[in-house]
């Protein structure tokens, strides 16, 4: 017995030695991020399927779901081939990487986990990711690694569009009336303390940086500043303080309790049914 | 068939001798096979028939997405994560079709909509089953979906341009959703393992009866039909229509290794057909009356999201009239 439950210790802590492993280049550990935003906002819209506030924003809130679900699978996708060919991993694949990892493995910022909430949460919380996302994607445009490149092109037109909708409707809800202005201030001020991580920049991104991959994060952060600044004024609404206090560490795998809840949702099958191949 | 016991409000059918001479005329048009359009004079029992008809058919678009928004939050992989998000979507917008080509017979999208969530509008009965595995989602595209093209076929050609038109657009989207759900089992079935195998069973058994049932009552307890059919709203009867969907599904059930929850389920050499056992009419009046296992759950979920939308739709609507006010 006593063997048995030692050799399990020793393969589940091979198992997680491995998956630092696996996330070990900077590279996959960026992709990781572009991939897991995706999903996991994706899934916060699949979250919201019925309970949009017309039926035009439910095919809205859908169409938004099926590009950040077609991101994901892109990054997702790239990072498996790399895993195969870099670390010899070969059997870890888009599905795999969403659908098995625990949560400390996931590289999602914080922002995208937090919970649907109302009307004013959602658009918040999509807004300050796409005036992010947007800019990110445009600067990856130009990363020297073309398949990066392309994905993020394809993505650009996209994320275009979803910050064209979160924009307006921040400004729709910002100066409706009493009550809608006073929803989208409170949305704003909870979510603003998750926007610190957007902007900051670790090892990875530095790496990145001087891989010829990531954009410059002065300016990424700067014409973040410049879309929140334009929009928030538009709308009616106060930016909460750039030095306040920010929630921070998705980026490592330090989430919040959400994503805990996320994941054991959405990998509930695969995870049920480990003996499943195919679906 | 997303359309059931739809009320003409006539008595009893009358002779082209009985008419006036513009419903006359509007009935030789029907049977000339030329299109009603909106502004044609048609007679108010046919227009409020439509309505109710169309309003239905939109009703259960949307309605039906919440058993599949059930499972949307779990699909299995990402392809299928796509696949049941674009149907789901497509549900949406074939929702909003189907209510535009109803406002082009005078209705008002809203008030038809306060219909279904007090209880006065009806949608499809099999969206008051619950979705309880994933093999579900493979199910209702396959049998749900399939019963609603075996229905919707005929609707191209139905008397009403607007809804025809629609119907047509509809179709094609349905036999895309249809073919991508037997695929679901198909992939189960085939290279699945034991347990997944189960649950498409268990799955086929749950829904079989109540696929059959979407096609509403027999022929003999089905009042409306006689009206429906002199004004092509209707092309072919219930039981018509049932038989048809059975004798392609069976082959269909058999390909997969599956079975179905009929005894009596057996192909009749002479006729042609499959011949099947005594539905249940007792629980499909039941669902249709309210009493079905989700009817309660599904009309609430649908007015909640309205009612807890109130403050976004009236916010929408000041914002722009404060934009229109600064343009002025």
């Amino acid at each position: 017995m006593q063997n048995i439950s030692h050799q399990s210790a020793a393969h589940r802590s091979s198992a997680q030695k491995n998956t630092a492993q696996k996330t070990q280049t900077p590279l996959i550990d960026y992709l990781l991020r572009l991939g897991d935003n995706a999903l996991i906002l994706g899934q916060r819209h699949a979250q919201l399927c019925g309970k949009a506030p017309a039926l035009e924003e439910e095919l809205a809130l859908m169409n938004v779901g099926l590009d950040l679900f077609g991101q994901a699978r892109n990054w997702l996708g790239y990072v498996s081939e790399l895993m195969a060919s870099e670390l010899m991993a070969d059997k870890i694949d888009a599905d795999h990487l969403a659908f098995r990892r625990d949560a400390q493995d996931f590289r999602n910022l914080l922002l995208v986990e937090q919970p649907n909430g109302d009307f004013a949460d959602i658009m918040g919380r999509q807004f300050l990711f796409d005036a992010w996302h947007v800019h990110l994607l445009e600067g990856l445009t130009h990363a020297n690694d073309p398949r990066i490149a392309e994905v993020a092109a394809k993505s650009l037109k996209e994320a275009t569009y979803h910050l064209r909708r979160s924009s307006e409707w921040v400004i729709r809800l910002g100066d409706g009336t009493e009550e809608s202005h006073a929803r989208m201030q409170r949305a704003l001020d909870n979510l603003w303390q998750f926007t610190g991580e957007l902007l900051q920049i670790d090892e990875i991104d530095q790496a990145m940086l001087e891989a010829g991959i990531a954009p410059d994060p002065d300016t990424l952060a700067t014409r973040w500043k410049v879309t929140v600044e334009e929009v928030l004024e538009e709308a009616t609404l106060s930016r909460p303080a750039y030095d306040a206090w920010m929630y921070t560490g998705g980026k490592v795998g330090h989430h919040t309790e959400h994503l805990g809840f996320l994941l054991a949702e959405m990998q509930y099958l695969p995870r049920a049914y480990p003996d499943a191949t195919v679906w | 068939m997303y359309a059931q016991l739809v009320e003409t409000g006539t008595s009893k059918l009358r002779t082209l001798d009985e008419m006036s001479p513009e419903e006359r005329q509007f009935q030789e048009r029907i049977n000339d096979e030329i299109k009603i359009e909106p502004k044609n004079w048609m007679p108010d029992a046919y227009r409020k028939t439509l309505i109710r008809q169309i309003s239905q058919h939109a009703h259960s678009e949307i309605v039906g997405m919440l058993p599949e928004g059930n499972w949307l939050t779990r699909a299995p992989t990402l392809k299928r994560k796509l696949q049941l998000m674009a149907k789901i979507q497509d549900e949406a917008g074939h929702g909003l079709y189907l209510y535009s080509a109803m406002e082009t017979l005078g209705a008002d999208r809203d008030e038809e909509i306060d219909k279904l969530h007090d209880g006065r509008a009806k949608y499809s009965s099999i969206f008051n089953y619950p979705t309880l595995n994933w093999a579900d989602m493979g199910t209702i595209g396959w049998l749900v979906d399939g019963a609603a093209i075996v229905n919707q076929v005929p609707l191209q050609r139905t008397s009403y341009g607007p809804y025809a038109r629609a119907m047509i657009r509809v179709c094609k989207e349905e036999s895309f959703h249809q073919r991508q759900g037997y695929q679901i089992l198909l992939t189960m079935m085939q290279e699945g393992t034991d347990d997944q195998k189960a649950m498409v069973q268990d799955s086929i058994n749950r829904f079989w009866w109540p696929a059959l049932m979407m096609f509403g009552p027999s022929d003999e307890n089905s009042p409306n039909s006689a009206q429906s059919m002199a004004w092509k709203i209707k092309r072919h009867s219930n039981d018509e229509l049932r038989q048809r969907f059975l004798d392609q599904t069976v082959p269909q059930l058999e390909l997969l290794g599956c079975t179905a929850p009929d005894q009596d389920l057996k192909y009749n050499q002479e006729t042609g057909h499959y011949e099947f056992g005594a539905i249940d009419w007792q629980e499909f009046f039941d669902v249709v009356k309210g009493n079905g296992p989700c009817n309660r759950e599904r009309v609430e979920a649908r007015r909640n999201a309205i009612d807890n939308g109130a403050w976004v739709r009236e916010a929408a609507v000041a914002h722009a009239a404060k934009r229109q006010r600064r343009a002025a």
